[in-house]
């Protein structure tokens, strides 16, 4: 285990040695909310940060695990490919946003716009999510243990979304959607994963109804030509 | 019988009565391609004052006239370095042909300069096409990858284009594929409507952070470029600076766009002749004008005149996307009759939306696209850099200037009351400019 201490090494001394480890386990102490931290991780390599985090920590993680002892701020694990990023504590916005793949954890609440834009990353919240969940959210899954915020799943594409609990209100084509055997096994499998203790029978399936793929376009002038002809 | 009472209105004229007929029949109000087309102020109402008795020109054939530039010595472990001061603008794999993108990437090779990727991520072949390649990080964050990323020789935060300020982009169906649908995660045939905001920041005080995130992300290897559409330049180009850009790249309303709403089009944003004052004023207030922070300055550039005009009033370099289209082969007059069938014509094709484009250029049909070679593309495109490069050394040469950048305001004049105002140079024959002087 090679411990980093953010009171005495900077930022990018520290990414610089997380980009070019290839295995092995961090650990880094006294992040007192840096922004960026362990941002940018491409290999097999295992890190644990004691205490809260910043703005991106975790941004654009591939491969390996980042595990955060405490809070996050905006767009934890933003553009995830893949690998895992879990969090004990709650995030601010953005969590998870445009995340391509991997699995990001909250076990606390997550606020506004988590999971906006998703585009194949699965999130699971032991907590509540904010206003604005997944926001254009394109695949992938997202998993709520707590209650959703207004306008759930706004402009959704191809996500689904789990909700156990209230939802104050649907976004725009965000409809409730039957949880099917698939899904059941699929938030098994997540809860699983994340290490959630919860009954996937107890969750609503949110999805798109998809009324908003195209435009809606008129053509009087063609329907008057074919029903002269 | 008179017919005076048959004159056209020029408030209702045949375009309006057209588009009104158009927005009746369908209920949705016009996409098209291209940038702003009606009159606007230009680059075309600056003259340059070439030197006679009082400034000294250079020889016109043979002193030495530099045109290179570098962007981000300051912050960048592998600055970009141009050749010329005429970049190749963002256009994305799937609003352009494959094989206009490589064409892109031949010519801007030729002559030194880079192009830029778009909406959609970056392509294998795109990246083996273009030696100097900017990746734009755009709102949708569609293909967005960390891999292409760090194979970017910079990276450029959309914040907003000249075509549609506060306006996220437009795919319609007829272009999403199956390689372009993959590429973005959408489905098939959808009409892609991209966000306008980005995802995860919300202000010029995220964006710092979002950029010291980049950077780190690439061990600070390459530059980072902000680009904005034109609407507030001065305090978009000082925000972008204290966000840590290298570049800041600002947009006109007459730059243009694969799709988007004609009322955009035409009614948002603000000339290139009167953004680019503003935002050099930002830069100069802030101490970086031809310093450490550049200015690249877009929308409606076309000919070396237009350069040189650009950079006299204070741009670093240009960029262009409508003229390297034409350049390689849009609107060629060759396929006029297939123009017309589609009830267009060579000269003012613009439905870069509707995927039918004959010449190959603004589509993903495979039978079209085989239309264009990218490599005679990409020698035209070449030819025309080279072109643009000539002219605007000539220019600066005529004014006295040994590097293209070294052109000033106080080389211009204006034409116009509205240019003097604008570009806040003298009107022509005077020392007035409209509320300065």
């Amino acid at each position: 285990m090679t411990v980093f201490d953010m009171a005495e090494v900077s930022l990018r001394e520290l990414n610089q040695a997380l980009h070019d480890a290839t295995d092995g386990e961090f650990e880094v102490v006294n992040p007192r909310g840096a922004h960026a931290v362990a941002s940018g991780i491409d290999s097999e390599i295992s890190v644990t940060i004691d205490g809260p985090v910043g703005y991106y920590c975790a941004g654009m993680h591939q491969r390996g695990s980042v595990q955060v002892n405490g809070n996050a701020s905006a767009g934890l694990a933003e553009n995830i490919m893949s690998g895992t990023v879990r969090i004990t504590g709650s995030a601010t916005m953005s969590a998870g946003a445009t995340g391509h793949g991997g699995l990001v954890v909250i076990e606390g609440n997550a606020g506004a716009r988590c999971g906006i834009s998703m585009k194949g990353v699965d999130i699971v919240v032991g907590g509540n999510v904010g206003h604005m969940t997944a926001f254009m959210a394109q695949s992938g899954n997202l998993v709520v243990l707590g209650d959703a915020g207004a306008d759930l799943g706004d402009s959704l594409y191809e996500a689904n979304l789990f909700i156990r609990g209230s939802v104050e209100s649907l976004g725009a084509d965000c409809v409730e959607k039957e949880l099917r055997p698939e899904h059941i096994e699929t938030l098994r499998q997540l809860l699983a994963a994340a290490g959630m203790d919860a009954d996937p029978t107890d969750f609503t399936r949110y999805g798109s109804a998809r009324t908003l793929y195209n435009f809606h376009i008129d053509d009087i002038d063609a329907e008057l030509a074919g029903g002269a002809s | 019988m008179t017919d005076w009472h048959q004159r056209e209105s020029y408030s209702y004229d045949r375009n309006v009565i057209a588009e009104i007929r158009r927005a009746a029949n369908t209920g949705i109000y016009r996409i098209r391609g291209w940038g702003a087309k009606r009159e606007l102020p230009t680059l075309d109402d600056l003259v340059l004052l070439g030197a006679s008795m009082s400034r000294y020109p250079l020889e016109g054939y043979r002193e030495a006239c530099g045109t290179d530039l570098t962007i981000g010595a300051e912050t960048a472990e592998n600055p970009i370095s141009l050749d010329i001061p005429i970049t190749i603008a963002g256009m994305s794999f799937g609003s352009l042909s494959a094989n206009a993108k490589e064409a892109l990437g031949r010519g801007a090779n030729a002559a030194g300069t880079s192009t830029t990727t778009g909406d959609g991520g970056m392509t294998p072949e795109e990246r083996t096409h273009s030696a100097t390649l900017v990746y734009q990080y755009l709102p949708s964050r569609y293909g967005m990858n960390p891999d292409d990323l760090r194979k970017a020789d910079a990276i450029e935060v959309v914040v907003g284009q000249g075509a549609k300020p506060g306006g996220g982009g437009m795919l319609m169906g007829q272009k999403i594929t199956e390689r372009v649908g993959e590429m973005r995660d959408l489905p098939v045939g959808i009409d892609q409507r991209s966000a306008c905001r980005h995802p995860d920041w919300t202000g010029p005080d995220d964006l710092a952070i979002k950029i010291i995130e980049l950077r780190e992300i690439v061990d600070w290897k390459v530059p980072v470029y902000v680009k904005v559409g034109a609407a507030r330049p001065y305090y978009d180009t000082a925000l972008a600076v204290k966000a840590g850009a290298d570049a800041v790249v600002v947009d006109g309303m007459q730059g243009g766009t694969a799709a988007t709403q004609d009322v955009f089009i035409e009614h948002v944003g603000i000339p290139t002749i009167a953004a680019i004052p503003e935002a050099v004023r930002a830069l100069k207030d802030l101490g970086v004008h031809r310093g450490r922070v550049k200015l690249i300055a877009a929308g409606g550039i076309r000919s070396g005149a237009d350069v040189a005009k650009a950079l006299a009033l204070g741009a670093d370099a240009t960029s262009i996307g409508t003229a390297a289209l034409i350049a390689i082969g849009d609107n060629d007059p060759a396929y006029d009759d297939e123009y017309r069938q589609l009830g267009s014509a060579a000269g003012v094709w613009e439905d870069f939306q509707a995927g039918t484009d004959p010449a190959g250029i603004t589509t993903q049909d495979p039978t079209l696209s085989s239309r264009l070679d990218p490599v005679i593309g990409g020698r035209r495109l070449a030819n025309y850099l080279q072109v643009l490069t000539l002219e605007t050394q000539t220019l600066a040469r005529a004014c006295g200037k040994s590097h293209v950048t070294n052109l000033e305001p106080e080389d211009l004049a204006a034409l116009t009351v509205e240019a003097a105002a604008m570009a806040k140079v003298p009107l022509a024959g005077t020392s007035w400019i409209p509320g300065e002087t």
